[in-house]
C-alpha cells in the first residue's frame, strides 16, 4: 500500500488531536502574543523607524521555541505509550518509520499554521514602510525548518519516557544548548579557552549560526541542509528508541 | 493461519516466555489460560508483532513476523489488554481512523464502521468522546477496532474483561460465529468461556505450555472426571462409606459434607468406569433415600488449579 497514505492518516489523527485538545489554542494564543509583545515593545518595532522584521521580530523565534516546541512535542510519544495506544499503532499495517513520519509531519504543520498566524506582523511592516518581503519570506522558511528541528528533538525525548514532564525539560535542555552554543556571549566567553577551530565546530552545531542566514534573506543549502538533517536524525534516533522499547 | 515456533522472550533476567509452540488453524478458537504473569500477554504481543521476540518465530498467514511484518499485520485483528484507544477522539473518529489504517476507505470504510457499530452495540456513543466512555464501553470500542477490517486472524486479550453479563455472552458468542471462519486466539480468566466458545485451550504458566487440548480432553484431567457425587438423606456418614467401601468399583470414597442429617459422599472409581460406577452406586444405595446421584465430567477450573497450583505452592515454599 501507498505509505504516503498512511503517513497522511496518521497525520491527520494527530492533527485532529491537538484542535480536540486545548494545547492547540493554548499555544496558537501564546505564541502570536510573545510574538506581539516582544516585536512591538521588547524589541522596538516602532522606535527603528525602518520596517525591517529581521531583529525585532525574527530574533525572538528561537527563544520562543525553546519552551513552545517542546510543549507541543512532549506528548507525541509519552502519552502514546503511556495510554498504551503504542501497541496498537505498531501493530497496525505501518512501518514504525511511518508512524514516527506522520506523528512528526503532524505537528510540524501544526507550528507551521501557528507561524502563518503571525501574518499580522508583516502586514504591519508593510503598512508602515516597505520591508523586504523576499527576506521576511526567507526568514520564515528559516523559522519553521528551525521549529521542525527543535521538534524532531523533542521527538527523540518523548520517545524515551512515558512522562510528558521529563520529556519537556529534556528537550528544553538539548535546544537550549543548540541555541547557546552560537549565542555571541557564550562565543566570546568560549574563544577565551578554546582555539578558534573548536569554537567553529561548537557554532556550527547552533541553530543560532544556521537561522541567521536566513534572517538575512538568504536561502543557502547548506543551513537548509544542517535542519533537515538534524530532523532526519533525530527522527531516525527516535525510530531506534523505539525499537529498543519493543525489543523490551 | 498462526504458527509459533519456540517462541522465549527474555525481559533482562526475567523468562517470561519459555520455548512456546502452538499453531492455530482456520475454524479454530483457541483459549490462552493461566495465571497472572504466566505470559499469556507477552506472547499476544510477539504473535501480533509489538513485541519482538527474544527467540522463536512467529509466522501469520504464511508471513514471518519479523521477516515480512506488514502483509502478516494486515491479516490480523488485535484487542491489546486494557484496550488502550486514543483518549482525545470520538468512538466515531476512532473507529474511522481504525478503518483508514486498515486501507478501506470511502464507502467502504463507512459500511465497515457502520457494521462493527452495530455488532458491538456502539450506536448510543458513537459520538462521545473516548475519553469519557465507561470501561465496558471502551472495552468493545477496541474490541470494535479488532474486526473493523474482518481480518481472517484475530487475538483477544482478554476480550470480556469488565463487561457486563449481557456483553460477555454478546462478544462469547461472537467470537464462536466468527472461530468458524477465522483463526482466533483469546485469553480469558474465566473458564467457563473456554467451554462456551473455544476448541481448544493451552494452559501456560511461567512462560511454558503446561497443557493443551479440547475443552473435554482437558476436563478428563480432572481428578474429579469419573467421580460420583452422591447426597442421602437420614443415614450416617460412617453408614453411606462402609457401604460403598464393598462395592468392588469403588477405589475412593469421601466425605464432602455431612449436615442436618444429609450426607454428601464422592466417589472415586478403580480406573475408568463411568457409567458403571453411576449404577454400581444407585443399586448399593438402595433403599436409602437419594436426594442426589450425578457423575462428574471434571471441571476446568479443578485441573486449572491442579495444573498450576504446585508450580505456585513450591514458589512461595522457596
Ligand atoms: N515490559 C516488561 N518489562 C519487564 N517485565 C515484563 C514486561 N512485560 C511483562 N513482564 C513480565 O513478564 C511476565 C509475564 O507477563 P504477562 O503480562 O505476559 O502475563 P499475563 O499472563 O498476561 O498475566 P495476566 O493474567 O495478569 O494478564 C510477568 O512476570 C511480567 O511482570
Ligand atoms: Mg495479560
Amino acid at each position: 500500500m501507498n505509505p504516503w497514505r498512511n503517513i497522511w492518516t496518521i497525520a491527520k489523527r494527530e492533527l485532529g488531536a491537538y484542535f480536540t485538545s486545548p494545547v492547540a489554542y493554548v499555544f496558537i494564543v501564546i505564541f502570536l502574543l510573545l510574538c506581539g509583545f516582544f516585536t512591538f515593545f521588547v524589541g522596538g518595532f516602532f522606535e527603528r523607524g525602518e520596517a525591517s522584521l529581521g531583529q525585532p521580530f525574527f530574533d525572538w523565534h528561537p527563544w520562543f521555541y525553546l519552551f513552545l516546541v517542546p510543549a507541543v512535542g512532549m506528548r507525541l510519544w509519552a502519552d502514546e505509550r503511556r495510554v498504551g495506544t503504542l501497541e496498537l499503532l505498531l501493530t497496525m499495517p505501518v512501518t514504525p518509520w511511518q508512524a514516527i513520519f506522520g506523528k512528526f509531519l503532524a505537528s510540524w504543520l501544526f507550528l507551521g499554521l501557528a507561524l502563518l498566524f503571525t501574518f499580522p506582523v508583516v502586514l504591519t511592516a508593510n503598512y508602515l514602510g516597505h520591508p523586504d518581503n523576499g527576506v521576511i519570506f526567507a526568514a520564515y522558511v528559516g523559522s519553521w525548518l528551525m521549529a521542525g528541528a527543535y521538534l524532531a528533538i523533542s521527538c527523540i525525548t518523548s520517545a524515551i519516557t512515558r512522562s510528558q514532564v521529563v520529556s519537556f525539560i529534556l528537550s528544553l535542555v538539548v535546544c537550549l544548548f543548540l541555541i547557546l552554543a552560537g549565542y555571541p556571549p557564550v562565543i566570546n566567553f568560549l574563544e577565551q579557552f578554546a582555539s578558534g577551530g573548536w569554537v567553529d565546530m561548537i557554532t556550527s552545531f547552533s541553530v543560532m549560526t544556521h537561522f541567521g542566514g536566513f534572517q538575512k534573506g538568504v536561502l543557502d543549502s547548506r543551513d537548509i541542509l544542517f535542519f533537515l538533517s538534524v530532523i532526519g536524525f533525530s527522527l531516525f534516533t527516535t525510530s531506534v528508541i523505539l525499537r529498543t522499547y519493543r525489543a523490551g | 493461519m498462526i504458527k509459533v515456533e519456540n517462541l522465549t522472550k527474555f525481559f533482562g533476567a526475567k523468562h517470561a516466555v519459555d520455548g512456546v509452540s502452538f499453531a492455530v488453524e482456520r475454524g479454530e478458537v483457541l483459549g490462552f489460560l493461566g495465571p497472572n504473569g504466566a505470559g499469556k500477554s507477552t506472547t499476544m504481543r510477539m504473535i501480533t508483532g509489538f513485541i519482538l521476540p527474544t527467540g522463536g518465530t512467529v509466522t501469520v498467514g504464511g508471513f514471518d513476523m519479523q521477516e515480512q511484518p506488514i502483509p502478516a499485520k494486515r491479516l490480523i485483528g488485535y484487542l491489546p489488554e486494557n484496550a488502550p484507544a486514543y483518549t482525545d477522539m470520538t468512538v466515531h473518529g476512532f473507529l474511522s481512523f481504525a478503518a483508514e489504517i486498515r486501507g478501506l476507505q470511502g464507502e467502504a470504510r463507512k459500511k465497515a464502521v457502520a457494521h462493527v457499530v452495530e455488532t458491538c452495540f456502539l450506536g448510543s456513543v458513537l459520538h462521545q468522546s473516548v475519553d469519557t466512555l465507561s470501561k465496558g464501553y471502551r472495552h468493545r470500542t477496541c474490541f470494535a477496532q479488532s474486526i473493523i477490517h474482518d481480518p481472517d486472524i484475530l487475538v483477544l486479550d482478554e476480550p470480556t474483561d469488565g463487561l457486563d453479563p449481557n456483553q460477555k455472552h454478546e462478544i462469547r458468542t461472537l467470537i464462536r460465529n466468527m472461530g468458524q471462519k477465522k483463526a482466533i486466539i483469546f485469553s480469558t480468566h474465566i473458564l467457563e468461556e473456554v467451554d462456551a466458545a473455544c476448541t481448544r485451550a493451552i494452559i501456560i504458566d511461567r512462560g511454558k505450555i503446561v497443557a493443551n487440548g479440547t475443552p473435554a480432553e482437558l476436563r478428563q484431567k480432572s481428578e474429579f472426571a469419573g467421580a460420583v457425587t452422591l447426597r442421602v438423606k437420614g443415614v450416617a456418614s460412617s453408614a453411606v462409606s462402609a457401604k460403598l467401601y464393598q462395592v468392588p468399583l469403588v477405589k475412593r470414597v469421601s466425605v464432602v459434607d455431612d449436615r442436618d442429617g444429609h450426607v454428601t459422599v464422592r466417589v472415586f472409581p478403580k480406573g475408568s468406569a463411568n457409567g458403571e460406577l453411576a449404577r454400581a452406586i444407585g443399586e448399593a444405595a438402595h433403599g436409602w433415600q437419594i436426594e442426589l446421584l450425578q457423575s462428574e465430567e471434571g471441571r476446568l477450573d479443578d485441573v486449572f488449579r491442579s495444573i498450576t497450583m504446585p508450580d505456585t505452592a513450591k514458589e512461595v515454599a522457596q
